[in-house]
């Protein structure tokens, strides 16, 4: 523990340094100002915009198994007279609470509480709504012994039919599993600097170009910006970046207008539409037409004909 | 199955001669095997028929050099992507599988991938009929960008569908089953079997120690480990699998 904490202090100074060195204003945006922009320090996180979005908010803690993950926010909020979970991914405001909550890198009872707070919400037919923001799932021990795999996939699968609506925002970093861990929903948007690939550029550089160095190629190669995944159709929009107070209202009026849409329909159509979304998600050439063989998966469920 | 011949043994560095389920005799390593030695393991003679087999990548996020890997790969392993899917038996009954080939681009998950294994499971949740899928994979094929990651999604709803109209699953995870794969479809089967020793995790060997700063413990990931923290159901030798497999697909048929 004493070594992984001096690693996440190492890397701290690192990126503090690294950002005096960056602190300028982007104008044209590169996909590397975006991967630097969606990492900068003072950016909003998921606990300032469920605030400044939030007229109350109450936060519930843990797993119920194991403990609790500071690197995971979730609660309940109310939003003009409307209940809502929230959950996110918290990387912490400044350097104390960046180290307390592991730069927003949850391990598996992360996982698990925002499952169990989504299982909560669908119990009271409450709707859901993700605030994205982690370089990704914890790479350590423990994470690993405690299956961070298993609780991923277990949010894959649950998320993707839970029967009420569920948002989903990118507010920074879109790191990998970790990301998806909590992306799946009805409705995924992300800000305008924010990122979301498979793997950090960093690492794309060192695997596939096999030079560390070339991240910011790497960055551009991957096509992880809004707008790449606006024009891929993994998301549905793109949301402006203005001050922060302005970005939460206009996250605040696209969680409003989505969920008087989106909860008038029967929870079961709200699922079979997310299960045809992201069955259709992929590229390959001689495949066969998927669609007729879902249509007749759902005919022979009890909860999706 | 295959005559016995002289292999160097990756894991204890002895030549060795691997019988007929390519097992290292001094160690237990466990030799990949091709689909056709996987399935002569299991399937009744000649039962398999390949689905899907003309199914081919493409580009996605447009990279360079990605359509050269992938011939490549196709060209040196004769495979035509990283997963073959298909219908046999095992005892008589029908079956639905899919194998997973490290050899090919280490088992990545691409579009191609993401979009078998589905059609696996979607081909079960239709027929009724088990899907026993055995993965092999070193995680989401980073060539096909974000499109990668969504396979994660679609395979794990998929698997949600086989919930929902009670269709089995059954995972058999061999050497080596890692990130996107095991954070989707290879945790959510109803039954998890794995073979011996195999390195079974999110986060690679490698990843975990540049993240900790020290070598990991001896055993850490492998099957055996991963049988002790409760992520999976049994390990089960070459020799036992048809046996297992016929046994689970007994008990899980249900009677109207």
């Amino acid at each position: 523990m004493a070594d992984e904490k001096k690693q996440v202090l190492q890397e701290t100074v690192e990126h503090m340094e690294s950002m005096l060195s960056n602190n300028q204003k982007f104008e044209a945006k590169s996909s590397w100002d975006c991967v630097l922009l969606s990492r900068q320090s003072g950016r909003p996180g998921a606990k300032a915009f469920i605030s400044m979005i939030c007229d109350q908010f109450m936060e519930l803690h843990g797993d119920r198994s194991y403990g609790d993950d500071p690197a995971m926010i979730g609660g309940i909020g109310t939003v003009e007279g409307r209940a809502i979970t929230f959950i996110g991914n918290r990387k912490g405001a400044n350097f104390r609470e960046n180290v307390s909550c592991n730069y927003g890198m949850s391990n598996p009872e992360g996982y698990r509480k925002a499952l169990r707070l989504a299982k909560q919400a669908e119990k009271f037919g409450r709707p859901v709504v993700c605030f994205i923001d982690t370089p990704g799932a914890y790479p350590g021990l423990g994470s690993e012994e405690r299956g961070i795999g298993q609780a991923i996939a277990q949010n894959l699968k649950v998320f993707s039919t839970l029967k009420t609506p569920v948002l989903c925002f990118i507010i920074g970093e879109g790191g990998s599993g970790g990301a998806l861990g909590i992306g799946i929903g009805d409705k995924l948007y992300m800000l305008e600097n924010a990122v979301y690939s498979v793997i950090t550029p960093e690492g794309f550089a060192s695997i596939l170009l096999r030079d560390p160095s070339k991240a910011k190629e790497a960055a551009e190669a991957m096509k992880m910006t809004s707008h790449h995944l606006k024009e891929f159709g993994v998301i549905h929009d793109i949301i402006e970046e203005k001050s922060p107070e302005e970005t939460a209202r206009l996250i605040k009026e696209t969680i409003i207008r989505d969920l008087d849409n989106l909860c008038s329909k029967p929870p079961e159509h709200l699922v079979r539409y997310r299960l045809k979304k992201i069955r259709g998600i992929g590229e390959v050439s001689g495949g066969k037409e998927w669609w007729q063989p879902l249509l007749e998966v759902f005919a022979k469920t009890q909860s999706f004909r | 199955m295959s005559n016995e011949v002289l292999k160097r043994c990756p894991q204890c560095q002895k030549d060795v001669q691997v019988g007929e389920h390519k097992i290292c005799p001094y160690c237990n390593y466990h030799f990949p095997l091709t689909v056709a030695e996987r399935l002569a393991l299991f399937a009744d003679e000649g039962s398999f028929k390949e689905m899907s087999s003309g199914m081919r990548s493409m580009n996605p996020i447009s990279l360079a050099g990605y359509e050269e890997k992938l011939k490549e790969n196709q060209k040196k392993s004769s495979l035509s992507d990283a997963v073959t899917i298909g219908r046999c038996t095992i005892g008589g009954k029908p079956v639905v599988v899919g194998i997973m080939s490290f050899a090919f681009m280490g088992g990545s998950m691409g579009s191609v991938v993401g979009e078998k294994i589905t059609q696996a499971m979607v081909e079960g949740a239709l027929t009724g009929d088990p899907v026993v899928l055995f993965t092999a994979s070193g995680g989401a094929r980073m060539q096909e960008g974000i499109f990668s990651l969504m396979q994660m999604a679609k395979t794990a709803s998929t698997a949600a569908l086989l919930e929902e109209t009670r269709t089995p699953l059954f995972l058999v995870l061999t050497n080596p089953t890692t990130g996107g794969v095991t954070a989707s479809f290879a945790m959510l089967g109803d039954v998890i079997l794995a073979e011996p020793g195999a390195i079974i995790g999110f986060a690679g060997p490698r990843v975990i120690e540049g993240t900790i700063g020290e070598k990991l413990p001896e055993g850490f990931q492998r099957s055996e480990f991963q049988l002790e923290k409760g992520f999976i159901d049994s390990i089960v030798e070459r020799k036992k699998l048809k046996e297992t497999l016929s046994f689970l697909i007994e008990t899980h048929t249900r009677r109207a």
